[in-house]
C-alpha cells in the first residue's frame, strides 16, 4: 500500500512537470488555474458515481461534502479567473488527470457494495494525497498572483481536511 | 436608588456571556477559550465552504453554511474537545468551569 501510495505520488509529480510544462518552466497561471479546476470537478465526477453506486450512509455524506466543496473552491475559482482576466489554459497535466480519472471510474464502475465502497474511499485518501503533494510543492510556489496563490492556499487546507475525512471513512469501512 | 440597583444585582445569579469564535481559514479561533457553565458560545463562520463545531462527546454539534453564524448553551463543566465533521484537520476546546 505504502509502495502503491509512493508510486502514485510520483507519477503524479511527473505528470505535473510533465511534456508541455518542460524542463526547469514553471507552469502559468492560466495553467494552473485549469490545473486546479479540473482536479476538482474529477473529484465532483468520482462523488457523483458514488452517489449513483453507494447504499452507504457515511460514503454517501463524504461523497455529498465532496460535491459541495469543490464546487464552493471551483466557484470561488472561476470569480477570481474572471476578476483577474485569466482564461484558464488546458495543458498536459489537466489532460493526464482527467485520463487517470476516466480510467479509474471506469474500473469503479464494475464494483458494488462493500468493494465499491472501500476502493472509492481509498481513492479518495491517494487522490487528495496526490493533489495536495502537487499544490504544496508545485501550483502554490509557481502561481505568480497574489490572490491566486492565496486562493490555492486555503484550497490546500480544505483539500487536506478532506484528505483526513477520507482516511477515517477509509479505516471505518475496514 | 443607588443601592436597591446593587441589591438587585447582588441577589441575582452570574450573568451568562457570550464567547465569540471564528471560522476562518480552515482552523476554530481562538483554538483554546475559557467559559463558564451558562455561556453561549457563537460561531461565525466567515470561510466559502460549511463546517461544523462538533463536540467529541456528542453534547452539540452546530451545521453552518457558509458566512452562518450559529450558537450553543453551555450546560455542563468539563473540557469539550470539539472539530469539524467536514475538515477534521479543524480541531478545538472549551474549557467550561462552573
Amino acid at each position: 500500500m505504502k509502495l502503491a501510495t509512493l508510486f502514485c505520488a510520483a507519477a503524479f509529480a511527473c505528470s505535473v512537470a510533465g511534456p508541455s510544462l518542460a524542463q526547469g518552466t514553471k507552469p502559468t497561471d492560466p495553467q494552473i488555474a485549469h490545473i486546479a479546476y479540473t482536479a476538482g470537478q474529477l473529484d465532483i465526477k468520482a462523488a457523483q458515481q458514488a452517489l449513483d453506486k453507494s447504499k452507504n450512509q457515511q460514503v454517501r455524506a463524504f461523497a455529498q461534502d465532496m460535491v459541495r466543496d469543490h464546487t464552493s473552491v471551483n466557484d470561488q475559482a472561476l470569480a477570481l479567473c474572471k476578476k483577474l482576466g485569466v482564461t484558464p489554459e488546458d495543458n498536459d497535466t489537466s489532460k493526464n488527470l482527467v485520463k487517470d480519472a476516466d480510467a479509474y471510474r471506469a474500473k469503479l464502475a464494475s464494483l458494488s457494495g462493500a468493494a465499491f465502497d472501500k476502493a472509492y474511499a481509498e481513492h479518495e485518501v491517494a487522490y487528495h494525497h496526490q493533489v495536495n503533494g502537487a499544490l504544496e510543492s508545485t501550483l502554490i510556489p509557481s502561481a505568480s498572483n497574489g490572490e491566486l496563490k492565496s486562493l490555492l492556499q486555503t484550497g490546500l487546507k480544505i483539500f487536506k481536511g478532506h484528505e483526513e475525512h477520507a482516511r477515517s471513512l477509509a479505516s471505518s469501512l475496514k | 436608588m443607588f443601592a436597591i440597583v446593587i441589591a438587585v444585582l447582588a441577589a441575582a445569579p452570574a450573568v451568562a456571556g457570550t464567547v465569540h469564535i471564528a471560522m476562518k481559514d480552515v482552523a476554530f479561533s481562538p483554538a483554546k477559550i475559557a467559559a463558564k457553565v451558562g455561556d453561549t458560545v457563537e460561531w461565525a463562520n466567515k470561510d466559502f465552504v460549511a463546517h461544523t463545531a462538533t463536540a467529541r462527546d456528542g453534547s452539540f454539534n452546530v451545521d453552518l453554511a457558509a458566512s452562518k453564524t450559529g450558537r450553543t448553551v453551555l450546560k455542563k463543566a468539563g473540557k469539550v474537545e470539539y472539530y469539524c465533521r467536514y475538515h477534521p484537520t479543524m480541531k478545538a476546546e472549551i474549557d467550561v468551569s462552573k
